[in-house]
Order: structure tokens, then sequence, then C-alpha cells
């Protein structure tokens, strides 16, 4: 497989706050990544410079195809509340002919299930229906890698479930590469084919770790499985998760070492 | 319906005590014409050809006053509100102007401009200007950085940026803009006409009634017209805000 997305030694600095500290990574054609971290360590900034919203302090990105495409946590601020939800979706369309827009935006509208909410407003919508709609844009738009940021953390548990799986299965029916950042361990578990797990800030990488489990998940029985369940304890302990007087970087470094005979294999 | 009522019972009693007023003693009956003097004017001048085209020179100017005040003060409320640098080389030439009351630029204008109606149009548009500026301006520190950074993501420029998200995004606060300038325009123009020797206009109407024959019940129906076409150019504004402007 090749690689859509090639990330090298990516640092970001502001002024004297070092957000990234050097990170290297790829993301293969097709694959769905899951970066994750604690609160505050850089995730936005990483993908704000991955998405060329603010230029790196050091370091390149490299995507393989022409844009990508970014669905942000807060939707209800996303959507153009002046444009219709077919509107919405067609934004990133303008350079096709009228009608290719018309036909690509009703597609993906299709895609998450909202053909019917077309002419509506985005703030007719339910939290849940709008980050759809969010999606339906990216979507339309082709591109090369969808970036998502925190995309279900505002929506309330039921609908953050129906989401996850909408994303799984647009994703398996066209093939999309996606990387979700987020702070959420088990999301990152159940979402990924792949976790990057990094540090507090500055952001380092901490752990790759492929997630053992297969393409066709469930919310009920995925959860529960064996596999699950011990990469999320795995992904917690790399995050420190309930030791914070621990020293993030030595310990995770420790882990590291440890990490690598066992998850290799 | 409840405060439909209410207003209309607000109306009535309005009308009740200038009644009272207008046909007490205290009061000589020609300075304060009591309303069903007034009403029954305001019948007979609206079916008087004079009076009516009047009434369409003020609106017509009104509404050219306006339409140029939203020409140039949504153009230049865009370059301010995104370019700090005019603003902020524009501040202090702005807040000087923007309090000087349009009857003051009367003796000016009518020196440069002449007695025609260039010059109470230039006025209204000078005193309209402010709330159009003013709040595009204000639209545009309020526009959600969210919203520019997902049309950038999707491959939009910065000429992009400002007319297909910036302005509609700032479209209400325009149209409140608007709104308010609608009322400035019509008071200033009105004051004009009234004041600049003006040859038509509602403003003229008014002089003329109480400076030739003293004809208060005229000159009170010169007042209700223009405050009629006041209440119509608000809540047509508000109704195009609440079609066209829901969110």
């Amino acid at each position: 497989m090749s690689n859509m997305l090639e990330v090298a030694d990516l640092g970001h600095t502001y002024g004297d706050y070092e957000a990234i500290g050097g990170l290297t990574f790829t993301v293969r054609a097709g694959e769905l990544v899951c970066v994750v971290g604690p609160s505050g360590c850089g995730k936005s900034t990483l993908l704000r410079t991955i998405s060329g919203l603010i230029a790196p302090s050091r370091g390149d990105v490299s995507l393989k195809g022409s844009h990508l495409a970014v669905v942000f946590q807060d939707y209800s601020r996303s959507l153009f509340p002046w444009l219709s939800v077919q509107g919405n979706v067609e934004f990133p369309l303008r350079k096709l002919p009228r009608a290719e827009r018309r036909a690509r935006a009703a597609e993906a509208l299709e895609w998450v299930g909202l053909g019917a909410a077309a002419r509506k407003r985005p703030w007719q919508l339910s939290g849940g229906m709008q980050q759809r709609v969010a999606i339906a844009r990216a979507l339309a738009y082709r591109p090369a890698l969808l970036l998502m940021d925190e995309p279900f953390a505002s929506v309330d548990a039921q609908t953050r479930f129906e989401l996850e799986d909408l994303l799984l299965r647009v994703r398996r029916e066209h093939d999309t590469t996606v990387l979700v950042v987020t702070h959420d361990i088990d999301e990152s578990v159940y979402l990924g084919d792949r976790i990057l797990v990094l540090s507090g800030s500055p952001a380092r990488l901490v752990a790759d770790l492929d997630v053992p489990l297969p393409a066709e998940r469930d919310q009920v029985t995925t959860r529960t499985d064996e596999a699950f369940v011990a990469l999320r304890s795995k992904v917690a302990r790399l995050l420190n998760v309930g030791k914070p007087s621990m020293d993030v970087e030595k310990w995770a470094a420790a882990e590291r070492e440890s990490l690598s005979e066992t998850v290799s294999s | 319906m409840r405060a439909f009522t209410r207003g209309l019972l607000g109306i009535a009693g309005f009308l009740a005590l200038w009644e009272l007023l207008g046909r007490s003693p205290l009061i000589p009956a020609h300075a304060l014409p009591p309303p069903s003097v007034v009403f029954g004017e305001l019948v007979v001048q609206l079916t008087s050809p004079d009076f009516i085209s009047h009434v369409v020179a003020t609106v017509l100017a009104v509404l050219i006053a306006i339409g140029i005040a939203i020409a140039i003060a949504v153009p230049s409320g865009l370059v301010l509100g995104s370019v700090p640098a005019v603003r902020h080389a524009t501040r202090a030439i702005v807040e000087f102007l923007r309090p000087i009351p349009s009857v003051a630029l009367i003796p000016l204008a009518l020196v440069v401009l002449g007695f025609g109606p260039e010059t109470k149009i230039t006025l209204a548009v000078y005193a309209a200007l402010w709330p159009i500026l003013f709040n595009t301006i204000y639209a545009l520190d309020e526009l959600d950085p969210l919203l520019v950074e997902t049309s950038r993501v999707f491959g939009t420029g910065r000429v992009g940026v400002l007319f297909r998200v910036a302005l509609p995004s700032a479209l209400p606060f325009v149209l409140t803009g608007i709104r308010l300038a609608a009322t400035t325009a019509l008071i200033v123009m009105v004051s004009v006409e009234l004041m600049a020797g003006s040859q038509i206009g509602l403003g003229y109407f008014i002089m003329e009634a109480r400076s030739g024959p003293g004809r208060m019940d005229q000159v009170l129906v010169g007042t209700v017209v223009a405050g009629a076409i006041g209440v119509l150019l608000n809540s047509g504004l508000e109704r195009v805000r609440r079609r066209w402007v829901a969110w």
C-alpha cells in the first residue's frame, strides 16, 4: 500500500512554547489512523499544520493527492448558517459545473443518510445530523485524506456510537483514508486500524500501535473483545492516565521498549 | 395577537389624550388641532396630487439616500473591518466626522451643492452612512474564525473568503444597520427639506403650511405621514431580515 500522508520531523513552536516536538509518521492509502494524546498536547496544532492552516516551524508534510478535507469538532460553527444543507455540501465544489455539483452533494448526503434533509438549514437539524452534514461535505470533496478533529466530542453518547459506525461504514464503502485526532482512548481503539499515541506538550510520538481487531466492528461485541480491552489498557498506560505526577517522557520511553517486544510480534 | 391588541389600545389612548388636549380651553385651537380634524384633513390631502407628489419626492429621496449609503458603507466597512492598517489610519478622522450633526452641514452643502435635491440626499447619506459602516465593521469582528478556517481548508482564497464567508455572515448585522440608517435618513431628509429652502418634499409641505396660512392641521398631517413612512420603512426592512436572514 502506498503512503497517502507522510509527516517528517514535524515541529511547531509558538514563541517559546513548543507545541509539537518532531513528529514522524505515515498514513497509508485506505487506512484509518487515530491520533490520541492528553488534552492540550498539541493535537490541534498537529491537525492545523497538516491541513495547511498554519505553516509548521520545521519539518515536512506531504500529501499524495491534491487536497484534503477537515471535519471539525464544533459542527455548529463549521457549517454555514446562510446556506442550506445542500449548499453547505456543495461549498467545496464551486469549480465544478452546476449539475455535477448537485449530483455529488446529493450523493454524499445519501451516504450519510440525510438525502431528505437537503433543503433544510443546518441549524434546523440536531447536533448529530449537523455533524453528518459536515462529514458529507468532506466526502463530497473526494479528499486524498479526511482529517477529523475530535469529530464526535460534542454529541451525546448514543449519537456518538451512531456516528462512529457511520464513519466506519462510509470509509469502508468509499475507501477513504482517514486521520482522526481524539483524546478518547476507547474511540481511538474502536475506530482505528492504527493508533498513534502522543505524549504531552511538546507532542512526541510515544507509540505506533496496530489495532488487532477485525474490520467489521460492533459497538457491543467489539468493546468487550479481549483484544479491544487489552489495547485500550495499553494506550491508557502509555498516556499515563491516573498518574499525573510521573515523568511522562521517561515512563513512555520505558514503556516503548517493553512494548517493542510484545507488540511487534 | 395580544401584543397587537395592546398596541391598538396604546394608539387609541394616545389619540384620546390628544383629542382631549386639543379640545381643552388650555391650548388654543389653532395651535393643536385635535386628531378628528387632522385625520379629516389627511383624507383630503391624500386625494390631492400636490400632496402626493411631496410624499413621493421625500420617499424617493430617502430610498436613493439609503441605496447610496449602502453602496458606500458596506464596501468601506468590509475594507476597514478586514484590513486593520486602514482601520487604524482612519480611526481618528472617522471618530471626528461621525458626531457632526447633518443639519450643521446644511450651509456647507448649500454652498457646494446648491439648492437641488443633491443637497438633501447628500446630507441624508452622510447621516445614514455611520450605522451601516459600524455594523459592517462590527460584524467582521464577530466573524467566526472556524468558518474562515473551514472555507480555507476547502480551497477558498482571500477574496473568496471575503465574498463567500465574511459578507454573508455579516448580513444580519448589516441589515440591522440599514434599518437604523433608514430612520436616520428620513429624519435628516425632512429636516433639510424644512430648513434648507427645498422646493418639494414633506418637509417643504410642513414649512409651507406653517409659514403661509398657518394651517397647523396641515402641519400635523405632514408630521403624521412622516411618522407613517418611518414605521413602514422599519417594518418593511424587519420583514426583509426575517425572510432572508433567518439564522
